[in-house]
């Protein structure tokens, strides 16, 4: 039960939108597929979808060429950021709409069921217009997912809502999707819902895959700086940089806390900046041999700006970029 | 105190003239026959109304006015799918096109059918001349467009989402249009059909062209009764009975026109190519255009024959004086007492539909103000629901005798057609006005501007071209008005409908030839400015 993308290019109106794009996502896994805004991923899940034709390449499911079965035969449901429950049904009648058509019996009882999942027990009569965002979310999830589909696909769900909401579905996601083993394609700009629900990688710039791979794998190695910054890395240093800091490295990304204050570290530099948060102070300061960099400080040792410091480096929250720039 | 007062003073010219020109004549005719000899008389009313024939007339007006709309809602819906849905080649001309019929003159129209469907016509073997089939195809012929255009405004910018979310669970085409699409385009729908039933139900020249004697609506019966039977009694009570059906069918139609929510984000899509699946869609829509352009071309063809050749002598005809009494004046003389009819009209229309429809769009600080703009908007619409023949029967009663003794102000006839042409005007701007976002007023104001520098800047650059458009719609409507304009129009300086009514109707040979000629001459010029208007973007005539 896997889902094959090979080679695939989609254009609209001539303008290519997704170019060679070729990816797996094997069964019972989430693969996330992250890029900036107009990279053709939400062009791609469409594809997948049925609802766009490719130009070239192959949507396989299984190993079947899906290039003839149209979008209501292929047993993909589709889940958007908003904007799709039916207003003029209620909550009950939205989740049982995939089971009504295929005329399954016990349709309440299996709703009842997917409130329950979704955490909207006791809404069943409640109408889309008087719900809040991450209630309709949750009722657009529970429909998907009424027909246990072979494929669910997921166009930036998350992005409507604001933060803290974001933060909780998106754990409650993962959970459900793992506790139903649900295949996933979800399509995301933030990589922060990437990590929390999904368990494999893609990341697409400009209509192409530059990477993919297991989540861990990918966010400890970026392919290239940009790839690198999109994933949250603060800074790529090249060159001198690079090689004071990673001996025999070209190319070193460094997260925003991988320097920290402290009185026995190696790198001497100054203060430029400092900033504080409620989780810690962050610095920007001037490293001798390397140039400017984040760094950051306990909250009880707040340097102020001009002051000499020292640094030392957390290696595990840098990665090492391959190629020569 | 200061929102009502500038409330006040804008509407103030408007209700002014709609009370001298519209509820004094209207209730000068109801009145005409609810007092006999000074008193009030209400028993005579009601006995009108129970007479077998007012109830025949009133069954014959309501089944014919259903079926049309039935008819124009089953064949509109298909083709507003396919031009405002799919993208192909000279979908914007075929919108234009089918836009047209809606302001052809009435008269022009049933001239058409009585020539298709006549026993000398090419579908004269269907034998259908003089029948109701004839007047529901010429009710349908006007109103389809109507369909077209709210309904397809409406289809151009739904959600594509939750159709696509369906489809994904497995709903086919035909489920995904009956459980989601018709559902969210229904107030779409029911609005169009009601404003068509109205038309219908009022319907004036059609009628009378293809009905004859033996058919009759509520419009042609007064008509009757008042021009011929002089029964002012009867044609009182039938006039009730339309205004009462048509406040209560303008009130249910507003309701329904309601706007939702429109902070909800909302994803359009683009039009897409036609596919295999949308060819039933496609096909409808060609037929529609076939039976709209069979008549025009049964017109087109029918004045180009004299004598039983192809000539243009019809048209030569044109700038002559007929022997008989049918012609005191050339056609050329009354098309151009039509076209300065109707460019009076045009700003009459203009000046009093701008300042309605600045006065119904402005927001609303309490529910009274609400309630008191709303109850304008309806009172502003109510003239298009009027019988045109009370209308202009009212001005006659009562603007003859001073202090209103206007009957021979050449303003008369622009001032009814004018108010007419008004319904349409405001329903062009409003929509454009109410879109509006406030916050481009509100910045306007923070950064110095007063409220006059502030409509100046924000709402005139986005009104003035459907200004324009209402402007070409009140031209092409004045153009063709026949109803008000047959009871007023003097007879030395009649309209190009009123002469065209009165050739059909003449037993001179050559007038029914010259009666064609007219009428494709009114018909290219009220076609002609309908597509520049459309060029300019009436779009807005879509929220009607």
């Amino acid at each position: 039960m896997v889902l094959g993308i090979e080679d695939l290019s989609v254009s609209y109106d001539g303008v290519p939108a997704v170019v060679g794009a070729s990816l797996q996502v094997p069964d019972g896994r989430v693969l996330a597929v992250l890029g900036p805004s107009g990279c053709g991923k939400s062009t791609l899940l469409r594809a997948v979808a049925g609802l766009e034709p490719p130009s070239a390449g192959r949507i396989t499911w299984d190993g079947t060429d899906l290039a003839r079965t149209p979008t209501h035969k292929r047993g993909f449901a589709l889940m958007f950021q908003d904007g799709q429950l039916f207003g003029h049904l209620s909550v009950a009648r939205n989740v049982g709409y995939a089971l009504r058509l295929r005329r399954v019996r016990d349709a309440d009882a299996r709703v009842e069921e997917l409130l329950a999942l979704v955490g909207l027990e006791g809404y069943a009569d409640r109408l889309p217009a008087t719900l809040s965002g991450g209630e309709r979310q949750r009722v657009a999830l529970a429909r998907c997912l009424a027909v246990r589909p072979r494929l669910l696909l997921l166009d930036e769900p998350l992005s409507a809502l604001d933060a803290g909401l974001r933060q909780r579905l998106a754990a409650d996601l993962r959970t459900i999707l793992t506790a139903e083993g649900t295949t996933a394609l979800m399509v995301t700009h933030d990589h922060d819902e990437a990590f929390t629900v999904a368990d494999h990688l893609a990341v697409m710039r400009a209509g192409h895959v530059v990477q993919k791979g297991p989540i861990d794998e990918v966010w400890r190695a970026p392919a290239d700086p940009a790839t690198a910054v999109f994933l949250g890395y603060a800074r790529v240093l090249e060159g001198a940089a690079a090689d004071r800091v990673h001996p025999g490295a070209a190319r070193v990304a460094v997260r925003r806390s991988a320097f920290r204050l402290d009185e026995t570290g190696p790198l001497t530099g100054t203060v430029t900046s400092v900033r504080t948060t409620p989780e810690q102070v962050r610095l920007v300061v001037d490293l001798d041999g390397v140039g400017e960099v984040d760094a950051v400080a306990p909250l009880d040792r707040v340097p102020a700006p001009g002051a000499g410091v020292r640094l030392a480096l957390d290696a595990t929250r840098t990665a090492v970029l391959p190629g020569t720039p | 105190m200061r929102r009502y007062a500038t409330l006040a003073a804008l509407a103030l010219g408007p209700v002014l003239v709609l009370a001298v020109f519209f509820v004094v004549p209207v209730v000068g005719m109801v009145g005409r026959g609810f007092v006999v000899d000074g008193r009030l008389d209400v028993g005579g009313v009601l006995e009108v109304l129970g007479r077998e024939r007012t109830h025949r007339v009133l069954w014959f007006t309501v089944w014919s006015a259903a079926v049309a709309t039935l008819v124009s809602v089953l064949l509109g819906l298909p083709a507003a799918y396919a031009l405002h849905r799919l993208a192909f080649p000279g979908r914007r001309l075929v919108r234009a096109l089918l836009l047209v019929p809606f302001v052809l003159p009435t008269v022009v129209v049933g001239v058409a059918f009585r020539l298709l469907l006549g026993e000398a016509g090419p579908l004269g073997g269907l034998g259908l001349d003089g029948t109701p089939v004839a007047i529901v195809a010429g009710l349908v012929f006007f109103n389809v467009a109507v369909v077209i255009r709210a309904v397809g405004a409406a289809w151009e910018s739904l959600d594509a989402r939750p159709g696509e979310a369906a489809a994904a669970l497995g709903a086919s085409p035909a489920q995904v249009f009956r459980t989601v699409t018709l559902p969210a385009l229904r107030p779409a729908i029911v609005s169009a059909a009601s404003v068509v039933f109205l038309f219908c139900a009022t319907s004036y020249g059609v009628v009378l062209t293809l009905g004859g004697l033996r058919y009759s609506s509520v419009e042609t019966e007064i008509y009757l009764l008042t021009t011929q039977l002089l029964d002012l009694r009867a044609a009182a009570a039938l006039s009730v009975l339309q205004l009462l059906a048509v406040t209560a069918l303008l009130v249910v139609a507003g309701r329904l026109r309601a706007v939702r929510d429109p902070t909800q984000s909302r994803r359009t899509p683009r039009p897409r190519r036609p596919r295999g699946t949308d060819g039933a869609q496609v096909a409808l829509t060609l037929l529609v255009l076939v039976l709209v352009a069979a008549p025009l071309l049964t017109l087109l063809l029918g004045s180009l024959r004299a004598d039983d050749a192809w000539s243009l002598d019809n048209y030569r005809a044109l700038d002559r004086v007929g022997q008989g009494s049918a012609l005191l004046v050339p056609a050329s003389d009354a098309l151009l007492t039509s076209l300065r009819t109707a460019v009076d009209a045009t700003w009459m229309s203009l000046l009093l539909g701008g300042l309605i429809a600045v006065v119904v769009s402005r927001r609303s600080a309490t529910r009274g103000e609400r309630r008191l703009r709303s109850t304008l908007d309806g009172f502003f619409m109510l003239p298009l629901g009027v019988s045109a023949v009370t209308l202009g029967f009212g001005f006659l009663l009562t603007l003859g005798r001073p202090p209103l003794a206007l009957l021979d102000s050449p303003l008369l006839v622009p001032v009814a057609q004018a108010l007419v042409a008004l319904p349409l005007v405001v329903r062009t701007l409003v929509p454009v006005l109410t879109g509006l976002d406030d916050r481009q007023r509100q910045a306007a104001a923070s950064l110095g501007a007063g409220p006059l520098r502030t409509f100046a800047t924000v709402d005139v650059p986005a009104v003035w071209r459907p200004l324009l458009a209402a402007a070409g719609f009140a031209f092409a409507v004045s153009l063709g008005e026949f109803g008000a304009t047959s009871f007023l129009a003097r007879s030395e300086h009649p309209t190009l409908p009123v002469v065209i009514f009165r050739l059909i109707g003449s037993p001179e040979p050559e007038a029914f030839g010259t009666a064609l000629a007219a009428s494709v001459v009114l018909a290219a010029a009220t076609a002609a400015v309908v597509l520049a208007v459309d060029r300019l973007g009436g779009r807005s005539f879509g929220a009607l």
